[in-house]
């Protein structure tokens, strides 16, 4: 094996490593349904204007909580019933997948850049570099996440856009944290210190040598994190200082079926949080097992 | 010493990002004046604020401020945010004993079952329910609470304070997401416990199984869970946010509601920051102790 892989190419090696890597993947059990669940998620934010019976956002008010097609009452028109302004809950379930979605991506996304890139800094040239990012880190590591991000979101006010940037604005020190704790090890290593020797500068090691060794850390992070960033992202909503209304965010719609509570109407209620706890259980099942996969290191987190 | 000094900086650069956040994001004296206002009142505002001094000024003063306890006066009732805090900490403090009761009376007996059931059927079990307790939002267990025990049975009282039953689900929706850290940690504690000498010498000297872990196990391991727990209990006076309002429950997370829905400012600043303050010097309290109880640590700083 070692033979052969000294005189291959560096492409032939890495694919060889691809094929391992895929082949380990399928005997220690690759989480099927959770990566199901989030494929059909992800389907239907892509295809929802498709998907949807009825437009989201309109309702007829004479249709006022309809039940689901399968109680008394309910009709075949809303297959899940209608909301408080008779708006079709099957359609605002398969678009507030799409900003469930989006938000939760483009937060964990940028959030973990923006961490990655302050944690390799902080990491590597140390010193007071080092202590003012940590130190803003312990700062903002201080704050409850939810209770920061009210604040903010209280500042800013609200919008799916805003909502984003207060996520990753309060989420980035998480990703800062390990990156740091990774390049700490990394720059003792062989191969930094040849490059050294060898006259890189500190931008080329730190983009070429440093990134690519802490990148499984962080996108196990940010998979762990979507269910985190998805539930804030409802929290806000619900509280009304996140995605605004008459938007279909899951969030908003457990706002609104609070209002239809105490009259026994289920469904405003029980579909939305399934939803959310769905989509949120099958990041964490993901995140958990690409944490034991890609990362042995992570696994005391 | 060092640690103080870290406490401190936390603190300082806590204030500093609150007051940062709060001007950049837009004219504070726009958010301290009532909606409506007009450009006379603004002016009279930043006079009276001294809004329209220098900025180092600002911050000087609003550091002098807080040090006097004083957070200024709350425009939706006119009274003294300080003493608005106060009055609903007592009822913070109540709901979250009661979380912190629930969570430890579920997390840590499963713990410790699954921990001396490893890799058996509790241990699955457990390791779903934690992972439920972590995945589900808070705020949809209420909601959910709500539906089944308050509209279909009637048993429990859906809103409110003042009797024992109202504090039962709201303390047991907040408990929840403790409950499974709580678990998680008692088991990992406990297995480390368990593969120790002093536990396999009273195993050899022949006690019971029950005894050693009654006795000699569960002592010992539970010392970093009661610490976590004393962390948490502040975490959960600070992020019971959204199951106050789902319950209205009048602690600080109701006030902090209340702040953001009314616009009334001085009362979300006061609370985030002060929440950020407990939780910093909470921290170093469990550091100090640590040191105090353990040599090891206080020798090695």
């Amino acid at each position: 094996m070692n033979g052969s892989a000294a005189n291959a190419s560096p492409s032939r090696a890495a694919a060889l490593t691809l094929a391992w890597r895929y082949a380990s993947f399928r005997s220690e059990g690759f989480p099927v349904l959770p990566v199901l669940i989030i494929v059909v998620f992800v389907l239907t934010a892509l295809f929802a204007n498709v998907l949807a019976p009825h437009n989201p956002e309109v309702g007829t008010l004479g249709d006022r909580f309809h039940p689901p097609a399968w109680q008394d009452g309910g009709t075949g028109e809303h297959l899940l019933g209608t909301d408080h302004l008779g708006r079709d809950v099957l359609s605002r379930l398969i678009f507030g997948a799409r900003v469930s979605l989006v938000v939760g991506f483009m937060a964990v996304i940028f959030a973990g850049i923006l961490g990655t890139v302050l944690g390799i800094l902080s990491g590597y040239l140390g010193g007071w570099v080092d202590q003012v990012i940590m130190r803003i880190t312990d700062a903002w590591l201080a704050l409850p996440a939810l209770t920061f991000a009210i604040f903010l979101a209280a500042i800013v006010g609200p919008s799916a856009m805003n909502i984003v940037i207060i996520l990753a604005a309060v989420y980035w020190t998480r990703y800062a944290r390990v990156v740091r704790g990774e390049v700490l090890s990394l720059k003792e290593r062989e191969f930094v210190r040849l490059a050294i020797v060898a006259g890189c500068s500190k931008r080329t090691i730190m983009r070429r040598h440093i990134l690519p060794n802490v990148l499984n850390s962080t996108i196990v992070l940010a998979t762990l994190m979507l269910g985190v960033v998805i539930v804030t992202e409802a929290s806000l909503s619900f509280l009304g200082v996140g995605v605004p209304p008459p938007q279909p965010a899951w969030g908003l719609m457990l706002a609104d079926g609070k209002k239809g509570l105490m009259a026994g109407y289920w469904w405003l209620t029980v579909l939305p949080g399934t939803c959310i706890m769905l989509l949120v259980l099958a990041a964490n099942l993901l995140g958990d097992w690409l944490r034991v996969k890609l990362d042995p290191q992570l696994r005391q987190l | 010493m060092k640690r103080v000094g870290f406490a401190l900086i936390s603190l300082f650069l806590l204030s500093l990002t609150i007051f940062v956040f709060v001007r950049v994001t837009g004219d504070p004296a726009v958010l301290l004046a009532e909606p409506g206002a007009s450009t006379d009142d603004l002016a009279a505002i930043r006079q009276q604020f001294g809004l329209d001094q220098p900025l180092w000024v600002q911050y000087g003063s609003f550091l002098a401020h807080l040090g006097r306890g004083d957070f200024g006066q709350s425009f939706y009732y006119r009274t003294d945010v300080f003493e608005l805090y106060r009055s609903r900490l007592p009822y913070s403090l109540l709901l979250a004993s009661v979380a912190m009761l629930f969570s430890l009376v579920i997390g840590i007996p499963t713990g410790v079952i699954a921990a001396v059931r490893v890799n058996g059927w509790w241990d699955s079990a457990g390791k779903l329910f934690a992972l439920l307790g972590l995945s589900l939002p808070s705020f949809w267990v209420g909601l959910l609470m709500i539906l089944f025990f308050s509209v279909y049975l009637g048993w429990l009282p859906s809103s409110g304070s003042g009797t024992a039953a109202h504090v039962l689900m709201p303390a047991f929706a907040l408990g929840w997401y403790f409950a499974a850290a709580h678990m998680r940690l008692t088991r990992s504690s406990m297995l480390e416990v368990l593969g120790s000498e002093y536990v396999k010498l009273a195993r050899i000297k022949g006690l019971p199984e029950a005894l050693v872990i009654a006795k000699h196990a569960l002592k010992n391991a539970l010392i970093p869970v009661l610490t976590l727990a004393g962390i948490n209990l502040v975490l959960m006076i600070n992020v019971a946010i959204v199951v106050e309002t789902v319950f209205a429950w009048p602690g600080i997370g109701r006030l902090l509601y209340e702040g953001i829905a009314f616009r009334d400012f001085p009362i979300v600043q006061a609370i985030v920051l002060l929440g950020g303050a407990m939780i910093v010097v909470v921290n170093l309290l469990v550091d100090v102790l640590y040191a105090v109880i353990d040599p090891r640590i206080r020798y090695e700083r």
